[in-house]
């Protein structure tokens, strides 16, 4: 019994020359472009209401973007809040986060800043403080506020950009870091710049949707 | 039939004597109640929550909703009580979320579900997500345990908007009685408004109870949720042009274009340009599938000449579809040789699966007369679509029925086909009936084919059909291809049936198997048949006996025209039972995350 249907077998048919990568894109040496994943800080003003934050952290993981930091905050506006989320993505994903973000009811506004907006982290640091004078140099190098100190700790508040903090952390490393405490990237555009204005939805869709911009690498600070 | 049916036959003569009484008596009753008072045109003011909850749905002009009794929802059920809203009490909760699923997409309007709190919303949760895979309006309404004991694993608590988040377009957790009524309109907007989807509010028990005088307003989005309905001229302009510079040009229907009513704009433009169609599985019925153009559906189980086409295209004009790994095999071999016009209302589908070099943000229908009207002339394709002509001849879907041999699925799906109107709905669950359903099946009108696309969820046909019987015309036929294993799975859904007597035509393709993973399992895992055997099937036409329903059963051939003739005739749900060829497969067939234009044909292919 005939288990099947008639017709030219696979090897009997043409088969076109072209192909895609992974991200659906025509692979033609003349367009194609390698997406790596790289760095960059996403804003998006959302309605202050209850459940914003695990709506937005919900799509991210269900989506599998990757989230490197992610804070949240009042704006001057008490109805609105600030989400700034840095992720780690090949553009077709960071464009991607940015339309996902936009469909979600509660968000107003949504943008990629630009590598030269201000970003900056909250780090507290607590280290032995066998050395005091050793460690509130180093403090005073990093421009750390010292919070509280006790016989045999200190500890230190310390903002600034990742890359800053980072250092602070291994230098006061030297001294034997108890414990650390950090906080996401928080950012803001320069200058008159909005960081996330409303835009109306012509906007949003011709440039976010409608074409590929030629991106930076976002830098810290 | 049994004597059971016609006792049921007899019994719905005498109830529809009792409605003919009641109907020619009714006008006068109508004029009484408008001669007697106002209050018909400015109704009771809402005192309650739950009032407000209704309310929102009168003034969205609901007329049915579906769902089941419990704790949390009574106060909601109890405003339902003086409305004119007619609910249909569903067996399970899972059922009430499919069929508002399917009264959306044969009504065009949003489905409405309600359930109670625990147990009853996580019922609802596989109806939900089946909802938002296909992009279908529907309003869940649950209730919830009140605020107070609200996080205190009170009884049948559970975090509603938490669970359903991840399944629904948009949720809601009433928190004021006040504003209860505007989150339910705001719902019922959200759902259909741009990219339709599923939406939920969740309804504290106190809330509903709660006095409110507040008057819900009538539905209307958030400020914060815009679509954008026109494409941007620009591209619309270059799109056109590539069109009328291609050579090889497709269209490819989706889903979205029968949710956006543009199946009209795009058969006219397609004929007028003379453009070959093909469909995804939710767009089946977008084209007519007996016109020339239309080379029906792609994708895992399409037709070899519709993956033949879509593989060797050089434009592809993608409308309201999302490039679904069912549709688009692998992505690399993906119309490899096509630059894509994509057309869509929700801008984060661009580009999400296969790159959009012309993206066209916009309503279908809008997008598609924008496109028109940049067209100047047509695409020069002959050889094209003489090409296309060819390989539905090379491939065409014939199958074998020798008359001595067990009846084939394919033979019952156009037997069915041929018995009824063009304009008869036909809903499916999930598996090879499902497949056989697209394939054999001639879909010529949109919002006719109702199931599961992007979930995939067994059980859906019944459910599915009660649904669609309610929103669809009188004179308009539902059938529910089903599968033996997907019917099993929601058949409760028969003493509903047979409660509203609804006249609908329930086909079992029955082989015994957990068909479609036989069929893997004979492909890919050495023919071992781990869990998919079901020779323990209940015989199906004595089961639907027991609810009251209509009994019919075919092993032959020659039983099957009259059989299905008889079942058809049966005013009320009939169901049959089809002993069909057990070891019957599907194909074309292309494996997953393969080749489209290397679909196999037969078992050894694969």
């Amino acid at each position: 019994m005939k288990r099947g249907l008639e017709g030219p077998p696979p090897e009997d048919r043409p088969t076109p020359a072209g192909r895609r990568n992974k991200q659906g894109i025509r692979i033609d040496p003349e367009v194609e472009a390698t997406h790596e994943p790289r760095r960059t800080v996403i804003s998006a003003l959302v309605e202050h209401e209850p459940g914003v934050l695990s709506d937005v952290s919900g799509l991210f993981s269900r989506r599998q973007f990757n989230i490197e930091s992610l804070t949240v905050g009042p704006t001057k506006d008490e109805d609105r809040a600030r989400i700034t989320v840095v992720v780690e993505e090949p553009d077709p994903g960071i464009d991607q986060i940015k339309k996902q973000l936009r469909k979600l009811v509660p968000v107003i506004s949504v943008r990629e800043l630009e590598p030269d907006a201000m970003q900056r982290e909250l780090a507290l640091i607590k280290v032995d403080a066998d050395d005091p004078a050793q460690v509130h140099a180093v403090a005073d190098m990093y421009d750390a506020t010292t919070v509280d100190s006790s016989p045999e700790t200190a500890t230190f508040e310390i903002t600034g950009a990742r890359k800053k903090i980072e250092a602070a952390v291994e230098t006061f490393g030297q001294f034997g870091i108890r414990e650390i405490s950090r906080t996401g990237t928080t950012a803001l555009a320069r200058g008159t710049e909005e960081t996330a204005a409303p835009v109306s939805a012509t906007e949003s869709a011709a440039d976010e949707a409608n074409h590929d911009e030629p991106y930076q690498t976002a830098d810290d600070d | 039939m049994s004597e059971r049916a016609a006792k049921v036959t007899q019994a719905d003569e005498e109830e529809q004597a009792d409605d003919q009484i009641t109907d020619s008596a009714a006008p006068d009753a109508a004029q009484e109640i408008d001669a007697e008072s106002e209050s018909e045109t400015t109704p009771e003011p809402v005192t309650s929550g739950a009032e407000a909850v209704v309310r929102a749905l009168e003034n969205a002009g609901v007329e049915h909703a579906f769902g089941v009794q419990g704790g949390a929802i009574m106060p909601v059920y109890d405003a339902l009580y003086d409305s004119d809203i007619y609910h249909v009490t569903m067996a399970h909760e899972q059922g009430a979320a499919h069929a508002a699923d399917a009264y959306g997409i044969v009504s065009g309007k949003p489905g409405i579900c309600l359930a109670t709190s625990g147990p009853g919303a996580t019922n609802l949760v596989t109806g939900l997500a089946d909802a938002d895979m296909d992009s279908d309006p529907l309003v869940a309404l649950t209730g919830q345990v009140p605020t107070e004991f609200v996080g205190n694993d009170a009884f049948q608590e559970t975090d509603t908007t938490g669970v359903t988040t991840p399944v629904t377009k948009n949720n809601t957790f009433a928190s004021d009685s006040d504003r209860v009524g505007n989150d339910v309109s705001e719902a019922f907007a959200l759902a259909s408004e741009g990219r339709p989807g599923p939406t939920l509010v969740d309804l504290p028990k106190d809330i509903t109870n709660g006095e409110t005088d507040r008057e819900p307003d009538a539905p209307a989005v958030p400020d914060t949720y815009e679509v954008q309905e026109r494409a941007d001229e620009e591209l619309v302009d270059a799109a056109a042009e590539r069109l009328e510079n291609s050579n090889r040009p497709v269209m490819l229907l989706g889903g979205g274009v029968i949710k956006g009513e543009a199946s009209e704009a795009c058969r006219e433009f397609a004929i007028e340009h003379e453009i070959p169609v093909i469909t995804t599985m939710p767009g089946l019925g977008a084209f007519p599938e007996d016109h020339e153009l239309s080379l029906e559906m792609a994708g895992m189980h399409g037709t070899g000449y519709a993956n033949m086409a879509i593989t060797h295209c050089d434009t592809l004009i993608g409308i309201g579809t999302r490039f679904d790994d069912r549709l688009t095999g692998g992505i690399e071999t993906f119309a490899p040789d096509a630059e894509l016009i994509h057309v869509d209302i929700d801008p984060a589908e661009i580009s999400k699966n296969i790159h959009a070099d012309y993206p066209l943000v916009g309503d279908a229908e809008t997008v598609v007369e924008q496109l028109a009207a940049a067209v100047d002339e047509s695409p020069e394709a002959t050889k094209w679509r003489a090409q296309c002509q060819q390989w539905k001849s090379d491939y065409s879907m014939a199958y074998d029925a020798p008359e001595d041999e067990p009846v084939q699925p394919e033979f019952v799906v156009e037997a069915l086909d041929e018995a009824t109107d063009d304009d008869t709905i036909v809903t499916t669950g999930v598996g090879q009936h499902q497949m056989w359903a697209c394939q054999y099946w001639t879909f010529t009108e949109p919002r006719t084919w109702v199931s599961s696309h992007g979930l995939g969820t067994m059980g859906y046909g019944l459910p599915a059909a009660i649904g669609a019987r309610i929103a669809a015309d009188d004179d308009q036929d539902v059938v529910c291809i089903d599968g033996d294993g997907s019917f099993l799975m929601t058949m409760q859904g028969l003493s509903v049936a047979v409660r509203e007597n609804l006249d609908i035509t329930v086909a079992v393709l029955n082989n015994e198997y957990i068909g479609m993973v036989r069929q893997w399992q004979d492909a890919f895992f050495e023919g071992r048949h781990s869990a998919s055997d079901y020779h323990w099937m209940p015989e199906f036409d004595k089961l639907a006996e027991a609810f009251g329903a209509a009994g019919f059963r075919i092993d032959d051939y020659d039983e099957v025209a009259d059989t299905i003739e008889d079942a058809l005739a049966y005013d009320g749900p009939s169901v049959i039972d089809v002993h069909i060829d057990p070891e019957a497969n599907v194909f074309p067939m292309v494996p997953s995350g393969g080749d489209n234009g290397q679909f196999a044909l037969t078992e050894d292919q694969l």
